[in-house]
């Protein structure tokens, strides 16, 4: 609409709208602190389930940690998993309801530390589900603990000097793991610091979605993220840190987008 | 008439659960019961009823997809054996604070720890008094035959959905690994999408359509006061459970001075006892428990009146018999007797321990 | 010639105050309020209302989807 003064009340008006919350967001105040990576790709996947129009098809699986609540925010069907079960879970909804979509939702701790086991046989099985990990790098929901992916030097409550690989091992790159198993069909790391590192994400987690429609294997969208309070910094000099200090340990983009592996590769002989 | 056929126990849960119209099956291969997954894989029922088999990568993840599938308002089962089912101590709890209806076979073994592959009874108390956190029960169903094992996968369906609960059929390697002939019944349709929506479709996570609020399974509950009425909920279904559900075998009971009291393939063996102790004169029934909970408190106590005592026998080292002697109050005298490590005690040996418990002094 | 005018709406009780809207706006339209909210927040609001263009950067990376953008050309 073409309007003469632009005056504010002219502006804010129904047929000017480019952009509102997601319907697909239940209304209620999310717990995560301000600033939280969660948020932003909560509403990525509640955009990419509405704009697909599988509101009625999709079924989530929660972790155990600061996203355990994520069923309170996306208003579709979910599970809620024991710690680091989640791909198990998804992996027995979407094996009796093979039509569906499934996707299980997991921070570093629930996904690499203790569900390592789940994580990388449900990949290795090629389910037919999407994976987002969340990793920041800290136990957030225990009170900022040592992480699998907590950097080396990395002070935490459990790291009080600083992550020493001596004591406390290396950092698990564990996307880089999952690239490599057959079943896995798109693997990618992504961000949501900045617009275009958020649209970005969007597009790495609708285009997840639509593999799951393909059968084309697994799809693992990590994303890497912030935990200001974990991190004892301002949500602002958070991405910051990220970006100066993640960022070189977990480059961005995409490491896998071949679809599941050719079985016949793996076949015997006689 | 249903066919009849000549199986081993592990082998008729499979048959039970494809017939019956089972809709999935997770499970990772143990001794003594990993012929329940071998026979599934081999009679391939996806090609027929659409049943899902899947080996799982460990006992942890198959009760985690049995969690998942039965979220989704499956008939959903999976079997295991005592170390096994230790793993999945901490899936079962879930299910159970979810409130998810699901069949768990442990076939058991001896333990503790790796502890053997031979029989076993000494899983008792985690089958019966929870086995993981939390306040919970599983309704529990000891088999004594190959034609049980059948039906108990059946009538296990059938409780865990009256309940939304957890059902075990607690086993063991004696009944897991016994050929006997069963009659088998037909094969029966799985549950269509309608039939799900009807039974289930007031809390099963089948995808949201905008006329309903969305469904969540969770055991979560952060407010002090609704965790509380959970927990109360779920007590009032095991006293229902108490109310509605009590299954035993009464044998020779009615003039007994002793009463054996034993499960499973325990009972079978104390069904002889029962014979040679008569036969040389001691009067001795047998009093055979088929659900371990709820636990057949009543007719104990009735009996407990009336008995000079009740001796417990069992393949471990006495579990049961704390349950016996809560039921008795100290009306009368409870004994025990078991063998341990993977030992099958002879029908004289119960006998002769019944005479050294009751009868010594008496002579 | 037309030029782009947006404007975009804070829902202030939702909003934490973390001024990822802040940094991410190119034309400088936001800040965090004096004021806070009831939740103790100093929530995000138009400092600089004129210098909006409705691009929705503010939105995209805001982590409470509390912000509501508008945007239309206006004839000069």
């Amino acid at each position: 609409m073409t309007v003469i003064t632009g005056k504010i009340n002219e502006i804010i008006k129904p047929e000017n709208l480019v952009y509102a919350k997601s319907p697909l967001l239940n209304d209620v105040s999310m717990h995560y602190c301000p600033g939280c990576s969660h948020g932003v790709v909560h509403r990525l996947i509640a955009e990419v389930i509405d704009e697909m129009g599988i509101q009625e098809q999709t079924i989530g699986v929660s972790p155990v940690g600061c996203a355990v609540f994520a069923y309170n925010y996306i208003d579709i069907d979910w599970q809620e998993a024991a710690h680091g079960r989640a791909p198990a879970v998804a992996t027995g909804i979407k094996r009796v309801m093979p039509e569906k979509y499934v996707f299980s939702y997991q921070g570093d701790g629930d996904l690499a530390a203790i569900g390592t086991a789940e994580t990388f046989h449900a990949v290795n099985r090629g389910e037919n589900i999407v994976m987002i990990f969340i990793n920041n790098a800290i136990y957030g929901m225990t009170g900022g603990q040592m992480a699998p992916t907590t950097l080396v030097g990395q002070v935490t409550s459990t790291t009080p000097n600083g992550r020493n690989v001596d004591l406390n091992g290396y950092p698990l790159r564990i996307t880089e793991l999952i690239a490599q198993l057959p079943g896995a069909a798109f693997v990618t790391r992504q961000s949501v610091q900045t617009p275009a590192a958020v649209r970005k994400t969007k597009k790495a987690i609708r285009k997840a979605f639509e593999i799951q429609a393909q059968k084309k294997g697994t799809s693992f969208v990590e994303v890497v993220s912030t935990c200001s309070s974990g991190w004892k910094l301002s949500p602002v000099a958070s991405n910051k840190w990220m970006e100066e200090n993640m960022f070189p340990q977990y480059p961005l983009g995409d490491l896998k987008d071949t679809g599941r592996a050719d079985p016949d590769l793996y076949k015997v002989k006689g | 008439m249903g066919e009849l056929r000549l199986m081993k126990g592990n082998e008729v849960i499979a048959e039970a659960a494809i017939r019956c119209g089972c809709d999935g099956y997770f499970g990772y291969p143990i001794t003594p019961q990993s012929e329940v997954m071998e026979t599934l894989m081999t009679l391939r029922p996806w090609e027929t009823t659409g049943m899902v088999v899947l080996q799982a990568e460990s006992e942890i993840a198959s009760i985690h997809m049995v969690y998942g599938a039965a979220g989704a308002g499956k008939r959903v089962m999976t079997s295991s054996s005592s170390p096994g089912i230790s793993l999945m101590a901490e899936g079962i709890s879930y299910i159970a604070g979810s409130e998810l209806p699901c069949v768990i076979v442990n076939v058991q073994r001896g333990g503790p720890g790796l502890g053997t592959i031979q029989p076993s009874q000494a899983d008792y108390n985690q089958a019966t008094k929870g086995g993981g956190h939390g306040d919970y029960s599983l309704l529990v169903l000891a088999p004594a035959s190959v034609q049980e094992m059948h039906d108990f996968v059946i009538l296990g369906f059938e409780l865990a959905f009256k309940f939304r609960n957890p059902v075990m059929i607690l086993a063991d390697g004696v009944i897991g690994q016994l050929m006997e002939k069963v009659e088998l019944i037909d094969q029966r349709p799985r549950w269509t999408n309608e039939q799900i929506l009807e039974i289930s479709g007031n809390w099963a996570t089948i995808g949201k359509p905008s006329s309903r609020k969305k469904h969540v399974i969770t055991s979560l509950e952060m407010d002090s006061n609704m965790m509380e009425n959970n927990n109360l909920r779920l007590q009032a279904k095991y006293t229902q459970m108490k109310d509605e559900e009590v299954r035993y075998e009464a044998i020779a009971c009615e003039d007994a001075d002793y009463i054996v009291v034993a499960f499973g393939s325990a009972a079978r063996i104390c069904q002889k006892t029962v014979q040679i102790a008569r036969k040389k004169g001691i009067k001795v029934g047998l009093i055979r428990p088929i659900t371990l909970f709820p636990f057949p408190e009543k007719i104990i106590a009735e009996y407990a009146a009336k008995v000079k005592g009740f001796l417990s026998v069992e393949f471990n080292a006495g579990q049961m018999v704390n349950d016996i002697r809560l039921a008795v109050n100290g009306v009368t005298k409870v004994e025990y007797f078991g063998r341990m490590g993977g030992i099958v005690p002879t029908p004289d040996e119960v006998e002769d321990a019944l005479e050294q418990r009751f009868l010594i002094g008496d002579l | 010639m037309a030029k782009v005018r947006g404007a975009v709406v804070v829902d202030n009780e939702e909003c934490k105050g973390c001024n990822l809207c802040v940094v991410a706006c190119p034309t400088l339209t936001l800040a965090l309020n004096r004021n806070v909210n009831n939740k103790g927040y100093h929530y995000s609001y138009m400092e600089n209302p004129e210098n909006c263009t409705g691009c929705s950067n503010c939105s995209t990376v805001c982590p409470d989807s509390c912000i509501t953008v508008y945007r239309v050309k206006v004839e000069q």
